[in-house]
């Protein structure tokens, strides 16, 4: 479980999050939602130590990570995946080498373990044989597959996607959007996805959390999102013509 | 405002020497980053260092117009300026431009598409993987690369000298085993190793502080450069004073 605590973020005079609490269960897959601007990325990056909150704390499963240095907070980061919006793959490394890569710097498996793990998760992500593909050789929906594969390949207790399906094609989003909800469920995982996509939201919301203006605004699951009167959320869950006519019956 | 900077380039070189992970995977990264900075350098260099020589030789020899002057001196001259000034100096602010704009635009397209965040996140000391193995390859290539080139530009000038007439082979050779001063030798291999410092660590800097997308790093791999050779002649001159 991850617990933020009133986590405030300003740059300069700019205050983007102002005062974030939230619980993220393990397990479920946690959907952090709102328009351009309203802190989702600032959130997540505060969670996982890109950026350091003003005020406020980021525990995970009881441990203070706010409150620790770099050097403590490595055991944490080892139990944490990431997918980012474009990816992040060491373009200089092939697929296999991208997701081997934590297992030679953080274990001492032998090369064949190492291998059996790659081949695993590649396999999970559908990705079975790409191991010696490039990055520059991939699709944007098969870098985000080989993404999660590395992700996953310490077998994270967290996992955080930024955007996951920005830039792909509506099938590719799909694939993805239910590959981590699977993973999430397989093995216990706490995820948090950053999204504005209203397809993930009603595809995979187990759990939702609305942002406006750097504020929780809202928080619930797809099945009541669609039956709130809360203003703001109705603007951002209606904003385009073909969810209003499919959600409001 | 400078101080700021000055502040952060120190307190990334400090990042830089953390505990590395695991000391195999870096030893790769060494070899990789010392096969690209020295062989990729190597033509280079040879080219320049061959002209560099003969062009001290030729001109050196036009401005001794005096008959009391032997023309051996003439290779004693070409000697000391290529150890002392020329092979370091020219050889670095040319892999400044080279070896640094390369530093500067790979750590800095890693880190506009968050590749860095990445190693961050799996809990890797970023400076310490991305830029250590570059700083070594550094520290270990350029001054080989030096020696090379002061043997070829002593070589082009040898060449140059008979060539064009300007100074017998014998007199050459009679200047280049006169008066030697081995003490030269190691303020060339003090330059090479501080420039080269500066080269790896300044471009390393700039790349891993960019912030934006492909015109940022265009810029920051620009920066790179100009900042590296300033600090280079800069240097150069303190070693001079310093040494001399
Ligand atoms: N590194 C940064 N420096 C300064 N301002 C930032 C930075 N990151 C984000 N912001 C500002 O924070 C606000 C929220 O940004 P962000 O969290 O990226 O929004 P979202 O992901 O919801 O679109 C924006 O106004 C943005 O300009
Ligand atoms: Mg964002």
């Amino acid at each position: 479980m991850i617990e933020v605590k009133d986590v405030f973020k300003s740059f300069g005079d700019n205050e983007v999050l102002k005062g974030i609490t939230a619980d993220f269960k393990p397990g479920v897959t946690s959907l952090i939602i709102g328009s351009s601007g309203s802190g989702k990325t600032t959130l997540m990056k505060n969670m996982v130590g890109l950026h350091e909150p003003n005020s406020g704390k980021v525990f995970y499963d009881g441990r203070d990570f706010t409150s620790m240095d770099t050097e403590e907070r490595i055991d944490i980061r080892k139990e944490i995946g990431m997918l980012f919006q474009g990816s992040a793959l060491f373009d200089s490394m092939t697929v296999e080498k991208n997701i081997r890569f934590p297992l030679d710097m953080f274990t001492d498996q032998s090369k064949a373990e190492k291998l059996d793990r790659v081949n695993f998760v590649l396999e999970r992500v559908n990705l079975a044989g790409k191991n010696h593909l490039y990055p520059a050789e991939l699709s944007g929906g098969m870098m985000k597959r080989v993404g999660i594969a590395r992700a996953i390949a310490m077998r994270p207790k967290y996992l955080f996607c930024d955007e996951p399906n920005s830039g792909l094609d509506p099938k590719s989003s799909i694939m993805i959007d239910e590959l981590v909800a699977e993973i999430t469920k397989e093995y216990e995982i706490t995820t948090v996805i950053v999204t504005h996509d209203m397809n993930s939201v009603m595809g995979i919301g187990e759990h939702i959390l609305f942002l406006h203006q750097g504020e929780k605004w809202w928080e619930g699951s797809k099945d009541e999102i669609t039956s709130t009167d809360n203003k703001e959320l109705n603007e951002f869950v209606f904003a385009t013509k073909l969810m209003e006519t499919l959600l409001k019956k | 405002m400078v101080f700021h900077y000055f502040g952060k380039y120190i307190l990334l070189i400090q990042a830089v020497f953390r505990k590395p992970e695991k000391f195999s995977i870096y030893k790769n990264e060494i070899f990789r980053e010392m096969v690209s900075i020295g062989l990729g350098s190597l033509g280079i260099i040879s080219i320049i260092s061959v002209f560099i020589g003969a062009v001290t030789t030729v001109q050196t020899a036009f401005q001794l117009t005096s008959d009391l002057i032997p023309k051996s001196i003439i290779g004693g001259i070409t000697r000391d300026s290529t150890i002392l000034e020329l092979s370091p100096t020219i050889c670095s602010l040319v892999l400044a431009g080279k070896v640094g704009s390369s530093i500067a635009s790979q750590i800095g397209t890693m880190r506009v598409t968050e590749q860095i965040d990445a190693l961050e996140i799996m809990g890797i000391n970023a400076p310490g993987y991305l830029i250590l193995p570059k700083l070594l390859g550094g520290i270990i290539m350029i001054p080989m690369l030096v020696v090379v080139a002061i043997a070829l530009s002593i070589m082009g000038g040898y060449l140059a000298g008979s060539a064009s007439g300007a100074v017998t082979s014998q007199e050459f050779i009679q200047g280049l085993t006169t008066d030697f001063i081995p003490f030269t030798l190691a303020v060339a291999m003090i330059k090479a190793l501080v420039f080269a410092f500066i080269i790896t660590t300044v471009s390393a800097y700039q790349g891993y502080y960019t912030d934006g997308g492909a015109i940022e790093v265009g810029n920051s791999s620009t920066k790179a450069v100009v900042i590296s050779c300033i600090a280079i002649l800069i240097s150069d001159y303190v070693i001079a004073q310093l040494l001399l």
